[in-house]
């Protein structure tokens, strides 16, 4: 588990929106009609071991799905490089992805939207393998069969279309579909978000068995921070497009050392009795297009200082394979535990 | 203390092609002033068509066949279609998932909050302006005054979704149903609204009625829970009752099946198949083919167990610790 399969490298990706005719008319005249920038990620390097699963958590516009567009080759990113054992994931010209890596798959959110309700789900797992000529055409049909039951579905299903299959069932498939490419790497982009909290529990024990049995590496995105901690080994914490706290899932748990990971850790209701309290951040979420000076932050940071209004803090190690950019770990002043 | 809202059993069904659906089936409970109700259950277990059926808003093929829905005593289901409308809004209000199917996006948030508040009452605009500002206050929302200036597109997913928890307040109504109203919002934002909730239950003794298919959220929001299962409430207790002793096979399965529960890394006690379809539901306990402590006599219909206020559908239910 020491070698990094999967190399981030300062990936920066930007969204630029042109202005409509009507906005450049009216720009004319008030000044505005100039393209929209959204940094959706400024600055991410990030390394996966090999059959590591690493974490990847924040609220909205916090560049989490973007990274995992960009590692799996969808978004070719503004600057910056994201390599697969030294080699680079996607041949890119100019802004855009010529030729992609088979080596990373991507499971997306909605299993209603990521099947082909018009093709068999055997066409559907058959497609990929057959077009990259992973598997020789004779073996296709029992791989089908093999790679149905390895997601706990019955070979026989095959032949079904997916609104012959339930919400649960039909993840499953999307899982199966992005084993059938024989990936190094897995993207899953809130893969059990939308299922219901007891089909949950069954992807979850699925994912972990096919992650022993497999050895699989995989990037887990997610905004539900009980489901990954259960299931990832390290976590990385995003903000506003940037990294903001990386550590070994245990400890970020016991020990969240940036104050945004800690505000949001005490913002989640947690089940149990007697009624609870809502610790709360303040403030909204700012907007990507015109994010905040300095620590992004900043606004909402109830130990917000002079330095966090001008200086983006880099990320800093703290030992233990931890890091955190947050100006208070590298001025020698300790958060007080417990307090956020 | 008479309730808040009292339902008793309340029956809705829909024509469909396979026939008969029985989508809430015989659903009753009562919630007191200023206490939440957390009204948990998956996809399709009839939650939120209990939250349209109380407020009388199921249209063809969908139809309220039975029961009553007593708001300060007054049964909604004998009321004509006038003198319902006239309690819309006013004595029982509804809160939805996504905000926009409250807010008229092409009015100023003042604009459709004063109509709202001119509707049940006769006020000048400035006065009801006046009104809709401390609303705005009541949830949360700092500079309430520019607000209501915006459009509903000028303002965030959070703040749409307080300003449409504030026109549900205008008429400080006996009894607010909101149905995944923080489900679509981010966590930060979310603990925001459920402590803005709490504290409106709290101070204007309104009767809350939370729908919701998260476990996490109910149990440090509400005061009792009760958990339904296609189409039935199968358990029914105070929330500390509920969560933590559990006595239906269906709620603590749902319990155990939560990951936060569990060392990371562990096997997840799961739920075996999943949730049944109204059109094919099992003869007698309609959670009997996923129990692991289903017999025989479950092919008949539970009983309802009660102990301690603490109410259960079922014929094996599980002993309190």
């Amino acid at each position: 588990m020491t070698d990094p399969i999967l190399k981030i490298d300062a990936v920066s990706k930007r969204f630029t929106r042109m202005p409509g005719l009507a906005e450049r008319m009216i720009g004319k005249f008030t000044g505005g009609g100039k393209p929209v920038v959204v940094h959706a990620l400024s600055d991410v390097s990030l390394q996966v071991m090999k059959g590591e699963v690493l974490g990847v958590v924040g609220e909205s516009g916090c560049g989490k799905s973007t990274l995992g567009r960009v590692v799996a080759g969808i978004h070719a990113p503004s600057s910056g490089s994201v390599t697969l054992n030294g080699q680079p994931i996607a041949d890119q010209r100019g802004g855009n992805i010529h030729k992609r890596t088979t080596q990373v798959q991507m499971i997306h959110q909605d299993p209603f939207a990521s099947l082909n309700p018009r093709m068999k789900v055997g066409e559907t797992l058959a497609e990929g393998p057959r077009h990259h000529d992973i598997i020789p055409a004779r073996d296709v049909q029992a791989r089908i069969r093999e790679l149905l039951e390895q997601v706990g579905l019955e070979g026989a299903y095959a032949d079904r279309l997916p609104h012959q299959f339930s919400g649960g069932q039909r993840q499953r498939v999307a899982i199966a579909r992005a084993l059938a490419m024989q990936p190094e790497v897995l993207v899953l982009d809130e893969a059990v978000a939308s299922l219901d909290v007891s089909i949950q529990a069954q992807v979850l024990n699925l994912f972990m068995d096919l992650r022993r049995d497999l050895g699989l590496t995989a990037m887990f995105i997610s905004h539900d921070l009980s489901v990954v901690r259960h299931v990832c080994d390290r976590v990385a914490i995003m903000y506003l497009g940037r990294l903001v706290e990386l550590a070994p899932a245990d400890r970020l748990y016991a020990d969240p050392r940036h104050p945004y990971t800690r505000a949001l850790f005490a913002s989640v209701p947690t089940v149990g009795t007697g009624r609870g309290r809502f610790e709360t951040i303040k403030g909204e979420i700012p907007s990507p297009i015109d994010p905040p000076s300095g620590c992004a932050f900043h606004p909402r940071c109830p130990f917000a200082g002079p330095r966090c209004l001008v200086q983006v803090p880099e990320l800093g190690a703290l030992g233990q394979g931890r890091t955190v950019a947050c100006h208070l770990n590298d001025g020698g002043v300790e958060l007080q535990k417990g307090a956020a | 203390m008479t309730a808040a809202l009292e339902v008793k059993g309340l029956t809705t069904r829909f024509e469909t092609r396979a026939g008969h659906v029985t989508a809430v089936n015989g659903v009753s409970f009562a919630v007191q002033p200023g206490r939440i109700l957390g009204l948990v259950g998956e996809s399709g277990s009839g939650k939120s068509v209990t939250g349209f059926s109380i407020l009388g808003l199921i249209d063809a093929p969908g139809q309220v066949t039975a029961g009553a829905v007593l708001v300060d005593g007054i049964d909604l289901r004998q009321l004509s279609d006038d003198d319902l409308r006239k309690m819309r809004g006013s004595k029982v209000a509804m809160v939805f998932q996504d905000p926009m199917m409250t807010l008229n996006p092409v009015l100023r948030v003042g604009d459709q909050m004063v109509m709202a508040v001119r509707v049940h009452r006769a006020m000048s605009k400035s006065q009801a302006l006046d009104h809709a500002r401390k609303a705005l206050e009541i949830v949360g929302i700092p500079s309430p005054a520019e607000r209501l200036r915006a459009y509903p597109h000028q303002l965030s997913g959070g703040m749409r979704q307080r300003v449409a928890i504030a026109m549900a307040l205008l008429h400080s109504p006996s009894v607010i149903i909101a149905d995944e109203a923080t489900t679509a919002l981010d966590v930060s934002i979310q603990g925001q609204i459920l402590a803005e909730v709490r504290d409106l239950a709290d101070t204007t003794g309104a009767a809350i009625v939370w729908i919701t298919h998260d476990l996490a959220v109910v149990s440090s929001l509400a005061d009792d829970i009760c958990v339904m299962y296609a189409g039935r409430i199968v358990e029914r207790g105070t929330a500390d009752q509920v969560i933590g002793h559990p006595r239906h096979p269906y709620t603590q399965g749902l319990l155990d099946s939560i990951p936060a529960l569990h060392e990371p890394g562990q096997k997840l006690p799961q739920i075996p198949g999943s949730t049944p379809q109204l059109s094919r539901l099992p003869q007698g306990c309609a959670f009997r083919p996923r129990c692991p402590r289903a017999t025989d006599l479950c092919r008949t219909d539970p009983p309802l167990d009660i102990r301690d206020e603490q109410a259960v559908l079922c014929h094996h239910p599980l002993e309190r610790k």
